[in-house]
């Protein structure tokens, strides 16, 4: 890690964002320490991808900052902050339908590589060697998550599941300090979320630092070591897995007021 | 590059190779030869168009311009300056790449229709300025005495030796643009038009590549240009209107806007259509060109190209 104090690898300040007059993130605040798996949970419309656009400078945020080692990421291009070491997934998968899977990586690998316009057209050695540096590599992602039998194949083609991960290995290839997963177990079956949360765990063991939105509760007790529950834009608790499970600020934003049916 | 170009691309050369010989002494379509020069000259900047249009996802109505400046660069700096023909190809290649990054770096902001109206009000003004700049460009009646071309002391004039000249020139654009294709630039751009946002949080610098595209097509055109002053040796601003502009777009999608082939199909079906073929109709061929445009995009989205993997099906089924 560059960082030598954990507080300054990613941080969350005061982050705001009105949408007209809907408030959708009203001031949070968070770190996530290098290395770790930080969930974040909360009912729909929570401010859960709105808080992820925001990062990675899909949108500009009204108020507030955020930072990776130190360095104000917001209010950059989204292209910049991809560049500055922020990688993420989609909700609604966004896989390149029509480029080949092994494609697809290779443009996840677009940054670690250079080759302008002029040794491009000219296929210069240089060009050459790093088109099969890029080619080997992005094989290389898409066996870290079980694709590589799909590699020449039509992305758009692949069921849901596997477009996921798919997802998950371009974003990979960018070579991401922190990754930002949204619900990567979205429409996955058992098995499949079995094998996507071993798959966080190795990513984890790269050293990637994960911050994921997820809704499978069980998943996100499974893997996180932290997490951060938001409601109508807002923080209403944060802790380990255990803590968040007996708050009862928690059980409220999810089922509701508690009713008192001895009035009935 | 990929293997099925690799066979088109020898296909292709075989066919021109084989053309000259076919034509050449037959006296009714002798003059083919003369068109094929025609056709490689407008395939050169229907190719950058289709980089632009099919793989940038960008749209220019405004190419003849570019032709146009190329154009007029070597024929006034051949004429006027007696510069050797070669050092003002280059010349108008470097001012036309100049212009064009200067119109589009604002212009490519633009979406659809809006680009479509900047680079169209772009190929308007340079179209009055060739008409209107009387003591640069001899305004509407244009300027005539172009030199030909020379190569190592052997002149290029005649008509066989000019279409291989050009020919050359379309292939070896064809090929830096199928290894751009074939390239993390073509792979950028394509990632763009199936998701921008993807591909923005991939860091694909999408601004920076579409006004790269636009200056080698630009750049294209502008050799286009000079091909075509040294071949015809004269030079009148009505060869660069608007009209050319939309029939270059045309060429594009009626052979295929999504792979750089198409281009060349267009551009040979309408370049012979217009030069040949539909002298018949006078004045109306414009009407014929319109049906053919809204035949292709009501029953051929993909463009002529389109129908070869059809007949493949055709051909397996039967």
């Amino acid at each position: 890690m560059n960082s030598e104090n954990s507080q300054d690898f990613f941080r969350v300040d005061n982050l705001q964002k009105s949408f007209g007059g809907v408030r959708a993130l009203k001031g949070l605040s968070f770190i996530v320490a290098p290395g770790t798996i930080k969930a974040v949970i909360g009912p729909n419309g929570a401010g859960k991808t709105t808080l992820f656009n925001l990062i990675t400078g899909i949108f500009p945020p009204s108020g507030g900052s955020v930072s990776l080692n130190g360095v104000s990421i917001n209010g950059r291009k989204a292209q910049e902050i991809a560049r500055m070491g922020v990688s993420r997934t989609f909700q609604n998968v966004e896989v390149f339908d029509r480029m080949k899977v092994l494609e697809n990586v290779m443009v996840g690998r677009h940054i670690q590589s250079r080759a302008g316009i002029i040794s491009a057209g000219l296929r210069s050695v240089r060009m050459r060697r790093e088109e099969r540096e890029v080619r080997q590599s992005a094989f290389e992602y898409l066996e870290f998550v079980g694709l590589e039998h799909r590699a020449e194949e039509l992305a758009g083609s692949l069921p849901l599941g596997e477009q996921k991960l798919l997802e998950v290995a371009r974003a990979l290839a960018t070579d991401p300090e922190i990754l930002l997963l949204d619900e990567p177990a979205g429409g996955l079956n058992t098995r499949e979320t079995e094998k996507l949360a071993n798959l966080i765990h190795r990513i984890q063991d790269r050293g990637i630092t994960v911050l994921l939105v997820e809704h499978d509760m069980n998943l996100v007790m499974d893997i996180s070591e932290e997490i951060l529950v938001m409601n109508f834009g807002e923080k209403i608790a944060e802790g380990n897995p255990r803590q968040i499970k007996d708050d009862p600020l928690v059980i409220q934003a999810y089922l509701g007021e508690e009713v008192d049916y001895s009035d009935l | 590059m990929q293997k099925q170009d690799r066979n088109i691309l020898v296909g292709l050369v075989l066919f021109l190779a084989i053309f000259p010989v076919l034509v050449m002494n037959v006296g009714t379509v002798g003059h083919y030869l003369d068109v094929m020069i025609f056709v490689g000259i407008y395939a050169l900047i229907a190719m950058g168009l289709s980089l632009l249009m099919g793989y940038a996802g960008q749209i220019s109505l405004g190419h003849a311009a570019f032709f146009g400046l190329g154009a007029y660069t070597s024929g006034i700096l051949c004429v006027q300056l007696s510069l050797s023909p070669w050092l003002a190809m280059g010349a108008g290649a470097a001012l036309t790449a100049l212009i064009a990054y200067v119109v589009g770096v604002p212009s490519l902001k633009l979406k659809g229709h809006y680009l479509a109206m900047a680079t169209l009000g772009f190929g308007v003004i340079v179209h009055i300025f060739l008409n209107e700049e009387v003591a640069l460009t001899g305004g509407p009646s244009g300027f005539s005495d172009i030199p030909g071309l020379k190569l190592w002391g052997f002149s290029l004039d005649d008509e066989l030796r000019y279409y291989i000249l050009v020919w050359c020139f379309v292939l070896l654009a064809l090929i830096f643009s199928l290894n751009v294709i074939h390239s993390r630039i073509g792979r950028a751009l394509r990632s763009l038009h199936d998701s921008e946002v993807a591909a923005d949080a991939m860091g694909v610098e999408t601004s920076k590549f579409k006004i790269t595209i636009f200056v080698l097509s630009a750049i294209y055109a502008s050799i286009a240009g000079s091909l075509y002053t040294h071949y015809v040796g004269f030079l009148s601003p009505s060869s660069f209107d608007l009209f050319l502009s939309i029939k270059l777009v045309m060429m594009v999608v009626v052979g295929g806007m999504h792979t750089i082939w198409g281009a060349l199909v267009g551009t040979w079906l309408l370049t012979f259509l217009g030069n040949e073929w539909l002298h018949v109709f006078h004045d109306f061929d414009i009407l014929v060109y319109g049906g053919i445009l809204l035949g292709i995009v009501m029953f051929l989205p993909g463009g002529l190209v389109e129908l070869i993997p059809r007949l493949g099906r055709i051909l397996k089924r039967t």
